[in-house]
Order: structure tokens, then C-alpha cells, then sequence
């Protein structure tokens, strides 16, 4: 019998230094997941505790009154909470018939291969360009070129609220424009994704039994593919609300409430980033009540997304 | 790269025709250019005619979509639409122009196929709630509801245990009545069992290329190419010495 | 059964005037402009990025301070903005990266499906909804305005800590999904041999996911790269170079946030540094993005 001295496979009883690594190695891992918890624990507590001081003066009426004034020491976020909404809805109006048609296109077989590839592709750059330079290109290029369609529309329908006033340059109808270019990409991609994953199965079905290209996008493909189409549409939704640079430099930052969408607005991010850094005293706990309010939004919309995904699922 | 060459067939109507050969011999492929499913792969293309009362199928005028429409077809995989069963059968109609009555045509379609019994209390519930026999039987039913002249039936039975393979070409059998039917299978046995004419492919290994090629080796009466082929591949074949 | 009412089957042949071969022309072509219409803002921001920004583009642009706002024509370079878009976001994938690894790590490898790694995924994915702006206020709330770093307030470190919050839950996403196609055969594989797991982590999955991870971390940085919202505040601006250690404490500049700033000065000058700028910011950007697309390349199927 040998001895155990001579068994070349030394490490055949774990040393303890072995041992330690690998549970050390878990206890890390573990402590590096709760950062999520702890940053997401940690920002609501920043952002409520700032705002304590706000909800209690103002309470839900911050909801709903306009007057944002500096000087008087008043405050109410409905100019930036309808802002918010009415842009983020809007321009969600506009993206999501393009992204989705684009989508089908470059996963159709219309064009060749190498055509719905770069197409695809420069969707993808598009999503990569940042937002502050969107933004400088708004207030250069894009503004001035659509400012004689705004002030046609509104010389020919300022008997609807919405085209009520007179285009003064920045406003909500190109931070609309801006933010449709800043979702494309991400409903695009996203309904490529879905409509690609559909199984190859189902369309030859539909076109088995003699259907069209687009009776078997409209009745087979698009019901197959739609829980992560809708998906996609809430997330940038929800990305629609929160962005910052690109609207900021093109809404025109006013805190006078305007139905009108030709006239300057404001939302609750352009909001934070314009008056945030000069604030103090108690605009500043109305700017985290805001902020607050914004968080909530972004929440609920992402939740509801993967509630809307699951929920809309089919089984194929 | 080429996938099946110098097939010659000349598929009779009104009876049953089965594809049979190892796998690999391009059987699927002839079977898809029948109906211009291939369109649906891009690289795709075809040398040759494939004639259908007497039109060409790949003429510059012909309508894919029309063809399909007179040319139905079963997939290997079961694949009924993500949509009820009732739906399963409408749609294809109705997208073929059907304008008389659909719960007629429903019923009547599963009854032809022989799932109606199954379905009868669940045409509301989704096509997937169904076995895979049922499945691939509600594909069919969807298929004659189009009303066709031909069906193609690709492997119909591959997916499925032996109940359901029995269910289905029994189902074959009613079918030949009343539509030209062209069925690929690997099993011999179901060729024998089902089929008036049979084609056996084989595959050669393709010169200087890494694949393999299919053609066409014999074409005959069934009980011709079971009992006494006249090539030795085929021989060897229905013998089960390969393949 | 063969006296169903059906439209008769006429012919073959491609009848253009049918109505359901029109659909299908128009569909196709309303599809066609949809799609030019999407990608038409990237060709012109790009064009207009090419035009307005390269012409100025030169060593001096590249290698000096920008001027303060003023009415004189020279506006000065872009030299510190660009150094210091590097070292935030170095910053930021300095404390991302490990964390977000980490958290990656387990998700895939330790947890078993159990409440807390619901949890974790769920704060992921809310954690990667949460507005950049809102980003800036935490670390704002958190650190600049307590002076919690070690008396200072607004830092370059801020800075980066806020752009790390925006990049950490890519780096989870990324590292959870690349371990999860890794197989399962050589986890069972490494196990059996009497791998430890940590062994068998680092050893087996974690390289054999490399790449997936890889290109998700390069499109995290990419990003983070570009962000304007969770600097205004925090890193806030800087008219002087950052050198030596005690700069990570003192604010600096960034492109996105001089592209910021100058725009919306009212001098021309300004402006068009603003131009130079973006032109630099979106050739780093593209660049890092191929990179991102040739790792992911190599991505195992």
C-alpha cells in the first residue's frame, strides 16, 4: 500500500484556501447583485427624501396647477407633466408606424439581402448617435427647415387648440420631431427581433394555403410577433418620457402652460436638466417632487411592458 | 450549389404519387417546386419546367400566389396558425375567396380529414391545444378547405407516433377521391401502403463540392418499384439494403 | 362537396388590376418609404456633422482650451472636453464593469430562480428604465450636494459614478445572457472533473462567454461615452486640462456637455465649436460601435 504522501494527486483533499476562494468568490457575487437593490433603494430614497419637503406644502395639487414661479416661491408641475405626456405620446403616434413598417421591410424578402442589411445597420448607428447632438442639430437644421409647415398649420387650423399659436421657434411640435428620431431605432430593432423570431413554420403555412406577402404579415406574422412589438413600444415609451439633452435644447424650456404644440413647453426632464443645477431652497425639493413624479411614470410604463408581453403571448 | 438534378416526372392526376429516397436525395425540394415554395428561400433558383395543365409554373407571367392557391400543401412539422381552430380552416378560405358558409365549410373540412370529433367542442380554443396528430390533421382539413387540385404532402407523417400516422393515411385514402396527391416519405412501408406511383431519388456526392446531389432513378407503378425494379440502386433501396 | 361556392379559379397568370395584387404593391412601397423615412435623419445629422464639423477639425482644435464665451471670434479647442469624455468614462467602466460581471455572474451561475434573483432581474430591468437625468439628481443628492467626497462637490468621480449607474445594467444584462449560452455540458463537464465552482466560473464559462460579454460592455461604454444628462451636474465643465490625481476630484469637461453649453451660446464662434465637437464625439461613437460589431462576430452560436 502506498502512502498517502506519495498519491501524486495532491489536491485531492480541497485545501482550505480552496475552499475559502469559492465561497468568498459567491459571498462577492452576491453582494455585487444587491448593488442593484441597494442603487435602486438608494435613488428612491434621494429622490423622496428630497421631495419631502415639497409633498407636504403641496401635496397632489402639484399635480395639477401650473405656476412655476421662481420668485414667488410657487410651484406646480402640470406644464411639465402634460409636456411630458403629450410629447412622449405623440411622437410615439409618428414611431411607431414607421419603426414597425421599416421593421417588416428589412424582414420581408422585397429587397435583396444585402439591402435590408444596411438598412438594419444604419437603423443600429442611428440608436448610437447621442442625444446631445441630436439636440444641436434640432436647433440648427431641423427647426429652421420645419418652421414654415408650423406656421402653416397654424394660420390654417389655429381654431384647434392644439395649432392655437404662433411657431416662435423652439416648441413642442420639433421636440416631438427629435424624439420620434430618438425611438426609431428602438422600435425598430425591437419589432425586427420579434418579427424575426417568428418560426419560419407559420409563413410557410400562410403561404401554403395561398396568401399573399401581406395577408400573411398582417394575419399570420404581425399576431405572432406582437407581445414583443408592443413590448418595444412600451420600453421606448417609457425612453420617450425620461429623455433629457435632444428636448431640453429644442422645447424652449417655458413654464407657462399651452395646449398648443407650436408653442414652447417643457417637460419634466427638460425641467430638472435646465433648472436643476441653479436651484435652491425649496425649488429644489419641487424639482425632486417632480423628478419623484417622473421616476413613478417610467416605472409604471416598464412594468406594464412586461406585463403587456407575457399578457399578449401566443403559443405556437 | 446544386441540390437535385435530372428529375423527369410526369405526376398523374387524380391518384397518389410518393417520393421516396434516402435522406438528402432532394425529394422536399422537388416537392416544393411544385408549388413555388422555394420562392421563399433567397438563394434559391430552378433550371427546367414544371407544367401544370400544360401551363408552366415558372413562366415569366405566372403568379406565385395563384399557384399555391391550386396547389396545396402539408408540412413536414405540423404548423397550424397561432389562432383558433375554427380560424385555421376560415382563414385560408376566406383569403381564397370563399363566399358561402363557413361553418359548413368548417365542419365538412375536419370531417374530411377525420378530426372532427376532436375539434367539434373546441373549434374556439387555439389550433395548439391539439396533439400533434390532431395538428397536423387540422392542417390538412385547412388545406382541403382551400379546395386545391393538388395537395403536397411533405413528410406528413414524420412528427408523428404510429396512431396518428395510421389515422392520416386512412385520411389519404378518402382524400384521393377527390384531389391528385403527392406525398414525400422516408417509410417504405407508407409508400407501399398509400401510393399508385412511386419515385425513387437517390443522392451521388457531388463532384469537387463537399455536398451531395439528388436525381431521379425510377419512376413506375408502385407494386412496380417494390417488386421488380429495374434498377439495382432501387433494388437495393426497397430491400433495405441502405438508406 | 364540389359545388362550393367559390370565386371561380380563373387563370394562372399575374393579374395586375386584381385588388389583391394592388394591396400588395402598395404595402410594399408604403413599407419602402417608411423605411427611407426612418433612416433618413441619420444620413443628414451625419451629413451635417461632416460638413459643419471636419472642415475645422485641426491640431489646434484637437490640442487646446476652449475660450470662455465671449464676442471674440475664437472659441479655442475641444483638447480638455476630450481627454476628459476618456478619463469620466474610464471612471465609469472602472466601477460598472466588475460590479456588473459580478451581478452577472450570479444571476446565471448561483441563483436558483429563487425570490431574491427575481428580484435582482426585475431591478435590473427597472434600473435600466430609470431616466439618465435622474441618474445625475441621485448622484447629485447623494454626493455632490453632502460633500461627501472628500469635500468636494462637484468631480470628476461624480461624474463617473452617475455614468455608471447607466451602464451597470447593461453589463448584468449582457454577462447573464452570454453565461446562458454557454452549455450546459461543460458546466456538468468541469463539475465532474471536481472543478470547484469557482474554478469552473472563471476557468470554463466566463471565457467561453467572453465575447457576447465583450461587445455588450463595449456598447455600454459606447453609450455611456455619449450621455450629457448625468454630467450637467455632476462632472459640471471645465475651461482647464485635469492632470494629476487631485483632478478626479475637481470638475471636469466632457464633448457632450460642451456640446451642450455651446449650443446654446449665442456666439457663432461657440457654435461651431459645438459642430467640431459632435464630429469627434460621433467618430468615437461609430468607432467604438464597429468594435462592438466585429467582437460580436466571433460570438458562438
Amino acid at each position: 500500500m502506498p502512502e498517502f504522501k506519495s498519491d501524486p494527486f495532491l489536491l485531492r483533499r480541497r485545501s482550505n484556501s480552496e475552499k475559502i476562494v469559492d465561497k468568498g468568490f459567491k459571498s462577492l457575487v452576491i453582494l455585487m447583485a444587491s448593488m442593484v437593490a441597494i442603487l435602486l433603494f438608494g435613488i428612491f430614497l434621494v429622490v423622496f427624501g428630497g421631495s419631502i419637503e415639497s409633498i407636504g406644502r403641496y401635496g397632489l395639487a402639484f399635480l395639477v396647477t401650473s405656476e412655476w414661479n421662481p420668485v414667488t416661491d410657487k410651484y406646480g408641475a402640470f406644464t411639465a407633466i402634460y409636456g411630458t405626456l403629450l410629447t412622449s405620446i405623440l411622437s410615439l403616434f409618428i414611431a411607431v408606424p414607421l419603426g414597425v413598417g421599416t421593421a417588416i421591410f428589412i424582414t420581408e424578402d422585397v429587397i435583396p439581402a444585402k439591402l435590408r442589411f444596411l438598412i438594419g445597420g444604419m437603423v443600429e448607428l442611428l440608436a448610437a448617435i447621442p442625444s446631445v447632438v441630436l439636440g444641436l442639430w434640432a436647433i440648427f437644421v431641423m427647426e429652421p427647415f420645419i418652421r414654415p409647415f408650423l406656421i402653416y398649420l397654424n394660420n390654417s387650423f389655429s381654431w384647434i387648440p392644439f395649432f392655437s399659436t404662433q411657431p416662435v421657434g423652439p416648441g413642442m411640435a420639433p421636440a416631438i420631431l427629435i424624439l420620434v428620431v430618438m425611438i426609431l431605432p428602438i422600435i425598430t430593432a425591437i419589432s425586427r427581433d420579434s418579427l424575426n423570431q417568428v418560426p419560419k413554420k407559420l409563413r410557410e403555412a400562410a403561404y401554403g394555403v395561398g396568401a399573399t406577402r401581406w395577408a400573411s404579415i398582417t394575419n399570420v406574422i404581425l399576431p405572432a410577433a406582437i407581445s414583443g412589438i408592443a413590448g418595444g413600444v412600451l420600453l421606448s415609451l417609457g425612453r420617450a418620457m425620461g429623455e433629457t439633452m435632444a428636448v431640453t435644447m429644442i422645447i424652449g424650456n417655458s413654464n407657462n402652460f399651452n395646449w398648443s404644440i407650436l408653442s414652447p413647453g417643457n417637460t419634466i426632464a427638460a425641467m430638472l436638466a435646465n433648472q436643476f443645477g441653479e436651484a435652491d431652497g425649496s425649488q429644489v425639493s419641487s424639482l425632486m417632487f417632480a423628478a419623484l413624479i417622473l421616476m413613478l411614470l417610467t416605472l409604471l410604463v416598464n412594468i406594464f411592458a412586461q406585463w403587456m408581453v407575457k399578457k399578449l403571448s401566443l403559443k405556437y | 450549389m446544386e441540390a437535385v438534378k435530372n428529375v423527369f416526372l410526369e405526376i398523374p392526376s387524380g391518384k397518389v404519387t410518393a417520393l421516396i429516397g434516402p435522406s438528402g436525395c432532394g425529394k422536399s425540394t422537388v416537392l416544393r417546386a411544385i408549388n413555388r415554395m422555394n420562392d421563399l428561400i433567397d438563394s434559391c433558383s430552378l433550371k427546367g419546367r414544371v407544367l401544370f395543365n400544360g401551363n408552366d409554373l415558372y413562366g415569366i407571367n405566372i403568379d406565385p400566389v395563384e399557384v399555391r392557391r391550386r396547389i396545396g400543401m402539408v408540412f413536414q412539422q405540423p404548423n397550424p396558425f397561432p389562432k383558433s381552430i375554427y380560424e385555421n380552416i376560415a382563414f385560408g378560405a376566406r383569403i381564397n375567396g370563399y363566399k358561402g358558409d363557413m361553418d359548413f365549410l368548417v365542419e365538412t373540412s375536419l370531417k374530411q380529414a377525420a378530426v372532427w370529433d376532436e375539434c367539434k367542442d373546441k373549434l374556439k380554443e387555439s389550433g395548439y391545444s391539439l396533439s400533434g396528430g390532431q395538428q397536423q390533421r387540422l392542417c390538412i382539413a385547412r388545406t382541403i378547405a382551400t379546395k386545391p387540385e393538388v395537395i403536397l404532402m411533405d413528410e406528413p407523417c414524420s412528427a408523428l407516433d404510429p396512431i396518428s400516422t395510421l389515422k392520416i393515411e386512412e385520411t389519404i385514402h378518402e382524400l384521393k377521391r377527390e384531389f391528385t396527391i403527392v406525398i414525400v416519405t422516408h417509410n417504405m412501408q407508407q409508400a407501399l401502403r398509400v401510393s399508385d406511383k412511386t419515385a425513387f431519388f437517390n443522392a451521388e456526392p457531388q463532384k469537387g463540392g463537399s455536398g451531395k446531389v439528388g436525381y431521379l432513378v425510377e419512376f413506375n407503378n408502385t407494386e412496380k418499384i417494390f417488386n421488380s425494379p429495374s434498377q439495382k440502386a432501387t433494388q437495393d433501396y426497397v430491400s433495405g439494403r441502405f438508406g | 362537396m364540389n359545388n362550393i361556392p367559390y370565386n371561380s379559379k380563373g387563370s394562372l397568370n399575374y393579374t395586375r388590376v386584381s385588388s389583391r395584387n394592388i394591396w400588395n404593391k402598395l404595402l410594399n412601397v408604403i413599407s419602402a418609404c417608411f423605411s427611407i423615412i426612418t433612416i433618413l435623419p441619420l444620413i443628414l445629422v451625419l451629413i451635417y456633422i461632416l460638413v459643419k464639423g471636419s472642415s475645422q477639425i485641426n491640431l489646434e482644435l484637437l490640442t487646446q482650451l476652449p475660450e470662455p464665451p465671449g464676442d471674440d471670434l475664437n472659441a479655442g479647442g475641444i483638447g480638455n472636453a476630450i481627454a476628459g469624455t476618456f478619463i469620466v468614462t474610464f471612471i465609469a467602466t472602472f466601477i460598472s464593469v466588475p460590479i456588473g460581471v459580478g451581478g452577472g455572474i450570479f444571476l446565471a451561475e448561483y441563483s436558483q430562480d429563487g425570490k431574491f434573483s427575481k428580484f435582482i432581474r426585475f431591478g435590473t430591468n427597472v434600473l435600466a428604465g430609470v431616466p439618465s437625468i435622474i441618474a445625475g439628481i441621485f448622484i447629485y443628492g447623494a454626493i455632490v450636494s453632502t460633500k461627501i467626497l472628500f469635500g468636494t462637490n462637484f468631480s470628476a468621480l461624480a461624474g463617473g459614478l452617475a455614468l455608471s449607474i447607466l451602464m451597470l445594467p447593461t453589463v448584468i444584462k449582457t454577462t447573464d445572457e452570454g453565461l446562458k449560452l454557454v452549455s450546459d455540458g461543460l458546466r456538468t463537464g468541469a463539475l465532474a472533473v471536481g472543478a470547484s465552482k469557482f474554478t469552473m466560473v472563471t476557468r470554463i464559462t466566463l471565457p467561453a462567454a467572453i465575447n457576447p460579454i465583450a461587445t455588450g460592455i463595449v456598447l455600454a461604454i459606447s453609450r455611456a461615452a455619449g450621455e450629457t444628462a448625468p454630467l450637467i451636474f455632476t462632472g459640471l465643465f471645465s475651461f482647464y486640462w485635469s492632470s494629476g490625481p487631485e483632478a478626479l476630484l475637481n470638475p471636469i469637461a466632457s464633448l457632450s456637455v460642451l456640446i451642450y453649453n455651446f449650443a446654446l451660446e449665442p456666439y457663432e464662434a461657440q457654435n461651431q465649436l459645438a459642430w467640431a465637437a459632435s464630429f469627434i464625439l460621433v467618430l468615437m461613437l461609430l468607432l467604438t460601435n464597429s468594435l462592438a460589431r466585429f467582437l460580436g462576430r466571433f460570438a458562438p452560436k
